[in-house]
């Protein structure tokens, strides 16, 4: 993929040995949560099968550890239901998470493109739970949340999460939620996300996966007009992601019947199970509602990745194939064909300034693997990268997944019992479709994982904690970094530009076509900077009584 | 399709039908809408990072500390290192103390901190953890280890502003020593939550009394640093734990914020144990508050106020009888802190302008009586304590404001009624140079002033049809 710069390459990585940058990584650590982090931090092998090294992930992080990490809540409110535009969400507990989580993460909506117009985005509803609350009991207070919601905003569905002292006291917000569902005749469920839950954001996606599933998923069965009809799930349209992947799947003749969750109206989930194919873009937090959809109401999923123009263009064909329409086919070759004029264009306006270049991805369950392509298309190499809350089968590939061990943590995590609808399930494909499919390689129900796509050697770090952060960095000097705002300030003290890639900062979209030459023309101006030559002023002519800079080096 | 941000205005997402009405009581309790404060535990992290290599840590779930990183970071553009428990669903079954000593073991092996603040989350307090009892254990075999300073922060209590005050104090009774001699020097300052910029003028000005300052917590250069040349574990600066271990034998503290002179605070608690005087004075911004800082530091160091201060006063009033014309009788929406809300009312009644709602998501019970003591006219202002923006918003729609000062959660409103924000407070996370602002002393009042007047200028230019060059 990058044949372009191997040669460059090569030479730079040299000098640095990964094993003994793993041994300086993890030396400070007491023994017992030193052996922890080795397994954690794993060097990249592809053996003949393709098969890769067993890498330790989606275990607790050790106290003290200062990690990048959220927390059930976040999950499952911040990040799974957050960007649904018509959802009354209401955090049931103290202020903080609440605000913490108020469209922090740049989600975008038109909320034009419901009739009634709602939008509850841009608000933060908190029960605010005082002393009273913690000693007494909450759930008085949330009906009355409930109610007033329903009062002033009159929405069609209402939403409860919990938080850490919710599960504490012992309120019920199931048991609450269902009678505020018949007493206002509108849609209100609850979630058992409290913070404490799980060993990251990861176990608030499962709850909200199976609560959208339970409560909302399969309640209208209106089939709505058009060729070809799919969800998208794990899109959140940060940035305005899903507009542009919208935009291409109308040029494409494609109809999107519901997002999971970006620019998305809970009706869109509510009739999800009458579209025919599933397409997951962040495999960790959303393949859980696919395998549902699939053995309910037999739906097939599909990995794709539109982060990425030579990506986009791949899960379009792959699409294409699915549905094995030849009509679908020439289509996709046409819309392919014209936006990957401009798109090729911008690849040569930027390539002779970041060819060559270096850069580390620690995000996320799925960015830290796809903005790898965007970086590839640049002619940069990533270095070393790993996920905030992916599980093995993220790394490796779904593979793994029944050799992964359950843990006491992902046990306390409900798995859904799910049978065949009745009425209802119709499998999309003949198994005999699906083997044929799988035969020609379109990876039906399949993700490879990010490990086997990266190169021998390059580091593999899992819950990268601050300390490790600040370590490769000072080893490694890349020459971007991309993270989150977190880590952001601190790469930067280093004179190492970061991309955050959970908010995209200011900018975006990144996703489809149009959004890859956004993306290049970002990278090219941050790699290329000025500003890095004015840090050192003329007077301070001995660099080695001060030291230098991470950048200089 | 439309491509725009997210729909702002809240009006377009559902009018609101209530009345103006705050009901009290439970029976008429109302949800709170976006929120006008933050958590205790991050007022708390905030305070902790202004002492020397001091690393927050947060005793509950790993998400506080990520949301409240996330946060600080957002508004300061600097690395804040949160450290947590990380709470596991056992331990908030079986108790924290497992995870708070390997914690705490951690954090002083990866970062070697001179203190550990270690702040609670309503997690370990709703299960009960007995945090000292667990300190005390850990204590154990570690006499020569940092101090770790705990302090109770559960956020269903108070707001992020009694968490910053209440860690201030944590610090200051765990480590302050009562001299035996009653020899008496230098004066500890305890600025509230005030800028890095703000500490900065504040520094100078006791330089130029010649006069030492114990600042805690001093947040000017962990929170506003600059690049490194090399790795550093934890950002220069803030107060050293040497001198917050003799602010007891300070000749005199300095704390601002009329609130907090009503309130437990750590100078009343020093006065206390320590018999160091305690001055409560107003956060000192506009002309009269800030002549009461420079008075009383006059008084207690002998030195007349210098010169420079005098022309910075002197450059201030100047400018207010220039500006006056262009800010006199507009009508502001104040929000923030109790604190801050006070110092900038006090600041605009000085200019002619009427801070017509002052709301903060604080409930001190003090807000009314301490703005009527630096404001004309107490009953041209709608006090509003425990507000939340919604609040703010149906307040506001009513009263015809001018302009809105605050932090940039009033972004939204003041963006639905075409209004200018002169950004204020904390958090600013839609502007760059949050934490240079400066509100403090003639300087802070120059710069508020002038911002606040090109904001009443820029919004009459751009909304004259005549495209005036001259204003």
């Amino acid at each position: 993929m990058s044949d372009y710069i191997e040669g460059i390459m090569d030479t730079e990585c040299e000098v640095i040995d990964p094993v003994e940058v793993k041994e300086e990584m993890i030396v400070r650590y007491p023994t017992k949560v030193a052996r922890k982090r080795a397994k954690q931090i794993v060097l990249n092998r592809i053996g003949e099968e393709g098969e890769v090294p067993p890498i330790q992930a989606n275990v607790r992080t050790i106290p003290g550890i200062i990690t990048q990490r959220g927390c059930c809540y976040a999950g499952c409110k911040g990040v799974v239901l957050g960007p649904t535009r018509d959802i009354v969400n209401i955090t049931h507990g103290p202020i903080g998470c609440g605000f913490y989580s108020w469209l922090t993460r740049r989600n975008q909506t038109d909320a034009d493109a419901s009739p009634d117009g709602h939008n509850f985005m841009p608000y933060c509803f908190s029960t605010d739970m005082q002393e009273g609350e913690i000693i007494f009991g909450g759930e008085k207070k949330l009906k009355q949340a409930i109610q007033e919601a329903y009062d002033i905003f009159k929405p069609k569905a209402i939403a409860v999460f919990s938080t850490c002292p919710v599960g504490l006291i012992g309120d019920d917000v199931h048991s609450t939620a269902r009678e505020m569902k018949k007493k206002l005749g509108i849609n209100v469920f609850g979630f058992s996300c409290e913070g404490y839950k799980g060993v990251s954001q990861s176990a608030g996606h499962h709850i909200a996966n199976n609560g959208i599933f339970t409560h909302v998923v399969g309640t209208d069965d209106t089939v709505g007009a058009g060729e070809y009809r799919m969800n998208l799930l794990g899109e959140y349209n940060i940035g305005g992601d899903a507009f542009e992947i919208e935009r291409i799947f109308e040029k494409c003749g494609m109809t999107l019947v519901s997002t999971f969750s970006g620019n998305s109206s809970i009706d869109g989930f509510a009739n999800s199970h009458t579209a025919d194919l599933n397409l997951i873009m962040c495999h960790r937090s959303i393949n859980y509602v696919a395998e549902m959809m699939e053995k309910k109401f037999g739906i097939p999923w599909l990995k794709i990745n539109f982060i990425g123009a030579e990506a986009t263009a791949k899960s379009l064909r792959k699409i294409a194939a699915y549905y094995g329409d030849q009509k679908l086919m020439d289509r996709v070759e046409a819309v392919i064909e014209e936006e990957m004029l401009p798109v090729k264009a911008a690849q040569r306006e930027v390539r002779p300034r970041t060819a060559g270049k270096r850069a580390m991805l620690f995000v996320g369950g799925s960015r830290a693997h796809h903005y790898q392509e965007l970086f590839s298309e640049m002619g940069m190499e990533t270095v070393s990268a790993g996920y905030e809350f992916g599980h093995r089968d993220d790394y490796e590939g779904r593979k793994v997944l029944p050799s992964i061990k359950i843990d006491a943590d992902s046990r306390n995590i409900e798995e859904l019992e799910i049978h065949p609808d009745p009425e209802r399930y119709r499998p999309r494909k003949r198994p005999e479709e699906i083997e044929k499919l799988k035969a020609a390689g379109l990876g039906v129900a399949d993700y490879e994982g990010m490990m086997p796509e990266m190169k021998e050697g390059v580091m593999i770090i899992d819950d990268i904690s601050q300390y490790e952060t600040d370590k490769l960095i000072e080893i490694y000097k890349p020459d971007i970094f991309c993270a989150g705002i977190k880590e952001k300030y601190a790469v930067q003290k280093h004179g190492i530009p970061l991309k955050q890639l959970h908010s995209y900062d200011y900018g975006g979209p990144y996703a489809g076509f149009a959004g890859a030459v956004n993306f290049y023309k970002e990278i090219d101006r941050m790699v290329n900077s000025k500003i890095w030559g004015y840090i050192r002023a003329p007077w301070k002519e001995h660099p080695e009584l001060s030291g230098s800079y991470a950048f200089e080096s | 399709m439309k491509r725009a941000d997210a729909k702002t205005t809240a009006a377009a997402a559902a009018p609101v039908t209530k009345g103006k009405e705050k009901k009290k009581g439970k029976e008429n309790y109302r949800p709170t809408r976006n929120a006008c404060k933050l958590c205790a535990p991050l007022g708390a992290a905030l305070a902790f990072k202004g002492f020397s290599k001091t690393i927050p840590f947060l005793h509950g779930s790993q998400g506080c500390a990520t949301y409240i990183r996330r946060y600080l970071i957002s508004h300061y553009r600097e690395p804040v290192d949160i450290a947590a428990s990380n709470f596991s669903e056992e331990a908030a079954i079986f108790g924290g103390q497992k995870s708070l000593l390997l914690g705490l073991e951690n954090v002083c092996r990866q970062y070697r901190p001179e203190m550990i603040g270690l702040a609670t989350t309503c997690l370990s307090e709703t299960i009960g953890d007995n945090v000292p009892m667990f300190l005390k254990e850990y204590r154990k075999g570690r006499e020569d280890g940092p101090p770790v300073v705990h302090v109770s922060t559960p956020s269903y209590r108070g707001t992020h502003a009694e968490g910053f005050h209440e860690a201030v104090r944590a610090v200051v009774e765990s480590l302050a020593t009562a001299p035996e001699t009653p020899s008496r020097e230098g004066i500890n300052l305890f600025p509230g939550m005030v800028s890095p910029a703000d500490i900065r003028h504040l520094k100078e000005i006791f330089k130029d009394f010649e006069t030492e300052v114990t600042i805690l917590p001093d947040i000017s250069e962990t929170l506003d640093g600059h690049l490194w040349s090399e790795y550093i574990r934890m950002p220069e600066g803030g107060t050293p734990i040497q001198k917050i271990r003799g602010s007891g034998r300070a000749r005199a503290s300095i704390e601002f914020g009329r609130v907090l002179s009503g309130q437990k605070s750590a100078g009343k608690s020093l006065e206390e144990r320590a018999r160091v005087q305690c001055f409560s004075l107003g956060l000192p911004i506009g002309v009269s508050e800030s002549d009461r800082l420079f008075q009383t530091l006059s008084e207690l160091t002998g030195h007349r106020v210098p010169e420079r201060y005098n022309a910075q006063r002197e450059r201030l009033l100047d400018a207010y009888v220039d500006g006056h014309k262009y800010v006199s009788g507009a009508r502001a929406i104040l929000y923030g802190e109790e604190d801050l809300v006070i110092g900038l009312a006090a600041f605009l009644s000085e200019i002619g302008i009427t801070p017509v709602l002052c709301a903060s998501g604080s409930k001190s019970g003090l807000l009314k009586e301490k703005l009527s003591q630096v404001t004309p006219d107490i009953s041209k202002i709608q006090v509003e304590e425990g507000a939340d923006f919604s609040d703010i918003e149906e307040i506001a729609a009513q009263s015809a404001p001018d302009i809105f000062i605050g932090s940039s959660k009033g972004y939204r409103i003041a963006r639905a009624l075409n209004l200018p924000l002169v950004r204020a407070g904390f958090p600013i996370h839609d502007r760059i140079g949050g934490p240079r602002i400066i509100h403090l002393g003639y300087q802070g009042a120059q710069a508020l002033f002038d911002r606040i007047a090109n904001a009443l200028i820029e919004k009459r230019q751009s909304d004259s049809k005549v495209g005036y060059g001259y204003m």
